[in-house]
């Protein structure tokens, strides 16, 4: 089903989706990768904050390639959200409401998802080209250094996602392994 | 006779295909992409392929990126035996024409200079250069960036003679799904059989820069390759590993002999854009 929603995602949004559904969204979000969030569990590991506003976050895994003149970003497709599986269920302990990528994820953090009724949206992987168009601003947030693993602010109008893992803990990955849509 | 040419053309050439391979579909990818689309049954299947299809065309108009992850540049140079290289080291021009392709081309620097200490280099620099030697006076450059969301869901068996072919097939479907959503389906499936550990990973990546169109010309290899695509698309994967029936594109198999006591398979997967350009100097 295709629904328009709005950042940001909270439990009431959340409590809405259903895995399979095809959603647009349009508002503000963050955007982190593997270097980002092995910082920010660092930081929160010597006891500080994080650089980011996580109640109600949306977390978008993906880096960026450079924008040319005149566009707020480059290239900006999903990347694999596994490799930040070891982050995400202390985040999602601490408020955030929405991840964004594409791939499987632990069970771990389908157990963080349920028990903060949370949820993982997957982009279409090798989209970048069109979900850049779908991003209308973009600010850096921090991390400034790590190139194209810095973590951004973006705005978005109708970005395209699909529900894989709702806050049930239904996964339409798996579903889809047992070959229900073959 | 020996032919002379400068690395300074190798360098120019390198630097063109960065560009190319990131925002235009190979003519076989592409052939195989429009198959797809038509071939797929679900509804799901279907829109995630228009998406794509979509993404393309604005990649070519809008010079934006294919996908954002552009790769660490993964180089073939076939070199005749004939040819002589003038100027600046053959490794120096190859890595210069990655530097300028990615930092003149907008694409994203995805390469750390070290695997622990992780600095990025900036410049996407250095490549990884496969160097073969062959009969003439040409140098054929076979340029293919490599993204890591399908990189890292490659694996390599060492299988035992007994194992057979049913544990060849069985080490392909299982690679491909594990794989999964993670590889970014429809894949593009590089089989490498035979040789030794590393021969057999080369030549799993050599497979994926074949024409996905054309089958192998040895019987069993060609059987092989129809049986396994068939397979894999059975698997219900389908584009964006959100259900379907088309998870492959197509299953590229290349043997070499091997030990008495070893059978080696290697599977390399790749997105559905199976990024190649090809070039002879």
């Amino acid at each position: 089903m295709e629904k328009y929603i709005t950042t940001p995602i909270t439990e009431e949004v959340t409590e809405k989706l259903t895995f399979g559904d095809y959603v647009l969204i349009t508002g503000s979000m963050y955007v982190a990768r593997d270097a980002a969030h092995n910082r920010m569990l660092e930081a929160l590991g010597r006891g500080e904050g994080l650089p980011i506003d996580i109640a109600d976050a949306t977390i978008y895994y993906m880096g960026p390639s450079p924008a040319r003149e005149g566009r707020p970003i480059g290239s900006a497709g999903p990347t694999t959200a596994s490799r930040m599986d070891k982050y995400a269920p202390t985040l999602l302990d601490l408020g955030q409401k929405a991840m964004i990528g594409k791939g499987k994820r632990t069970k771990e953090v389908v157990d963080a998802i349920v028990r903060n009724r949370a949820v993982y949206l997957a982009a279409v992987g090798g989209a970048g080209a069109l979900l850049s168009k779908c991003i209308v601003k973009s600010e850096l947030v921090c991390y400034g250094d790590l190139g194209a693993e810095a973590v951004l602010k973006i705005e978005v109008k109708d970005f395209p996602a699909i529900v894989v893992i709702d806050r049930d803990g239904n996964n339409l990955y798996e579903m889809a392994a047992e070959g229900k849509f073959r | 006779m020996i032919r002379s040419v400068s690395t300074e053309v190798i360098t120019e050439q390198i630097k063109e295909m960065c560009y190319e391979a990131n925002h235009y579909l190979s003519e076989d990818m592409d052939r195989a992409f429009k198959h797809a689309v038509r071939e797929e049954q679900s509804e799901i299947g279907r829109k995630i392929l228009n998406q794509l299809q979509e993404n393309l065309r604005i990649a070519g108009e809008d010079r934006i990126p294919i996908c954002q992850d552009t790769g660490m540049a993964v180089v073939f140079l076939e070199i005749g035996q004939d040819v002589h290289f003038e100027g600046e080291s053959l490794e120096d021009a190859v890595n210069e024409g990655v530097r300028r392709g990615y930092t003149e081309g907008y694409l994203r620097k995805s390469v750390v200079r070290d695997p622990i200490l992780r600095e990025n280099t900036n410049d996407n620099t250095p490549a990884v250069i496969h160097y073969s030697i062959v009969p003439g006076d040409r140098v054929k450059i076979t340029f293919a960036p490599k993204g890591f969301g399908s990189e890292n869901m490659s694996r390599i068996f060492m299988l035992k003679p007994s194992d057979g072919m049913e544990g060849v097939k069985h080490a392909v479907l299982t690679a491909v799904a594990d794989a999964g959503p993670n590889a970014c389906p429809p894949m593009v499936v590089g089989v490498g059989i035979g040789g030794d550990f590393e021969k057999a990973a080369i030549l799993a990546k050599k497979a994926l820069t074949r024409d996905v169109g054309e089958r192998s010309e040895i019987p069993y290899v060609c059987e092989l390759e129809n049986e396994l695509l068939e397979r894999v698309n059975a698997l219900g994967i389908g584009p964006g590993g959100l259900g379907g029936s088309v998870s492959a594109l197509a299953v590229n198999v290349n043997t070499y002999p091997t030990h008495i006591a070893g059978l080696p398979v290697a599977v390399n997967i790749c997105c559905h854009v199976n990024r190649h350009a090809v070039r002879v100097i």
